[in-house]
């Protein structure tokens, strides 16, 4: 028995917990880099449709949002309820549209303007009327390349 | 020199500091990875080519009508989203001999890798009213292009027995990848057309 007894009053020495700081640090370190700060306030409202035949957008540097969508309710008292485009941080009439690719592609490197993407971000309720002004004003500005965002789905259904 | 050393300063609330600032990226993070279905726009067509220029057989092409209550509408019948695939599939592989006038023509082209093929002259024609809903747009868009992918995928399969997945990841090292790759997309080249917006169905 005394075996025992004095293997309990020995007792396990305290794990270290010397060491935590430096996981935690890894920790924080991976989620700092991978981190993307929100850079605008959605403004609309945009729950995005689903498809299955997506495409992951490649260089995040070098897409540039259009959302298009009903006012959040706080705006809806001056803006209404009908669908609105949104770019960078305000509300925007389709006749913005060739600006605000202008600004975007003097941002970029000359050599990477052709490479730019612009997803539409469009509410699923949105009506096609305001997309196709839309379109159709990035094809009179000749930036062909865009992106419907969608979110990924297995099955369609009617 | 009585230097007395400097007490160590206690490195034990490190590890706090370090959980804060850990909970706050935690919360602000987005890993949302955006995905989407890219598309190409056509050009603006150059204002002295008149549209009605081109004329395009009724047998190579595949109407496909949507109006602002959402219907569709394909090839003059009344169809549900899910079916669609199935028959724009139909559509653009078409009667391998190219002798059924229901689907499209055959034209002679060069294919790299496979010699002289006939090709389909097929084409997808989408229209949607202003009405339409977005969600619904994106439905008919991804069965369109998902009905492309299936046919490339088969084609893919039967002639190099790699799916178009595979070629795609073998196409970075091996030239011969990359071919076979082109040689898909060459032979069913993905022609969907959205005709200028358009007021149907008022």
């Amino acid at each position: 028995m005394s075996k025992f007894k004095k293997k309990k009053s020995g007792g396990q020495p305290a794990i270290s917990t010397a060491s935590l700081p430096d996981i935690v640090f890894m920790l924080l370190f991976f989620f700092m880099v991978t981190t993307v700060m929100r850079e605008v306030d959605l403004k609309v409202e945009v729950k995005r449709p689903e498809a299955t035949e997506v495409n992951k957008l490649e260089r995040k540097s070098l897409v540039s949002y259009i959302y298009i969508g009903s006012p959040k309710s706080k705006f809806q008292d001056r803006f209404g309820t009908a669908d609105r485009i949104q770019l960078n941080d305000a509300f925007a009439t389709t006749n913005d549209i060739i600006q605000f690719v202008e600004a975007e592609r003097e941002q970029k490197d000359p050599a990477e303007v052709p490479l730019m993407t612009f997803s539409i971000k469009a509410d699923k309720e949105a009506e096609m009327g305001i997309v196709t002004d839309v379109k159709q004003e990035l094809r009179k500005i000749n930036a062909l390349k865009i992106n419907y965002s969608t979110y990924k789905t297995d099955k369609i259904v009617d | 020199m009585g230097r007395r050393s400097a007490p160590e300063i206690n490195a034990g609330s490190m590890a706090d500091i370090a959980f804060l600032l850990l909970i706050f990226f935690l919360v602000t993070t987005t890993m949302d990875v955006d995905t989407g279905l890219t598309r190409r726009l056509p050009p603006m067509p150059e204002e002295e080519i008149e549209p009605d220029d081109v004329k395009v057989k009724q047998r190579n092409i595949f109407q496909v009508l949507v109006n602002m209550n959402n219907d569709l509408l394909v090839e003059g019948e009344p169809m549900l989203v899910t079916e669609l695939r199935e028959k724009a599939k139909e559509f653009i592989i078409g009667d391998p001999t190219f002798q059924d006038e229901t689907f499209p023509e055959g034209k002679m082209t060069e294919i790299p890798g496979l010699g002289n093929l006939k090709v389909s002259k097929q084409i997808v024609s989408l229209q949607n009213d202003r009405g339409t809903a977005y969600e619904m747009y994106i439905k008919v868009q991804n069965e369109l292009v998902g009905a492309y992918n299936d046919v490339r995928d088969e084609f893919a399969i039967e002639r190099f027995g790699k799916t178009m997945k595979q070629l795609e990841d073998a196409s970075e090292k091996s030239s011969k990848a990359k071919q076979q790759l082109k040689a898909v997309k060459k032979f069913y080249p993905q022609r969907i057309s959205e005709a200028e917006p358009k007021n149907i169905g008022e």
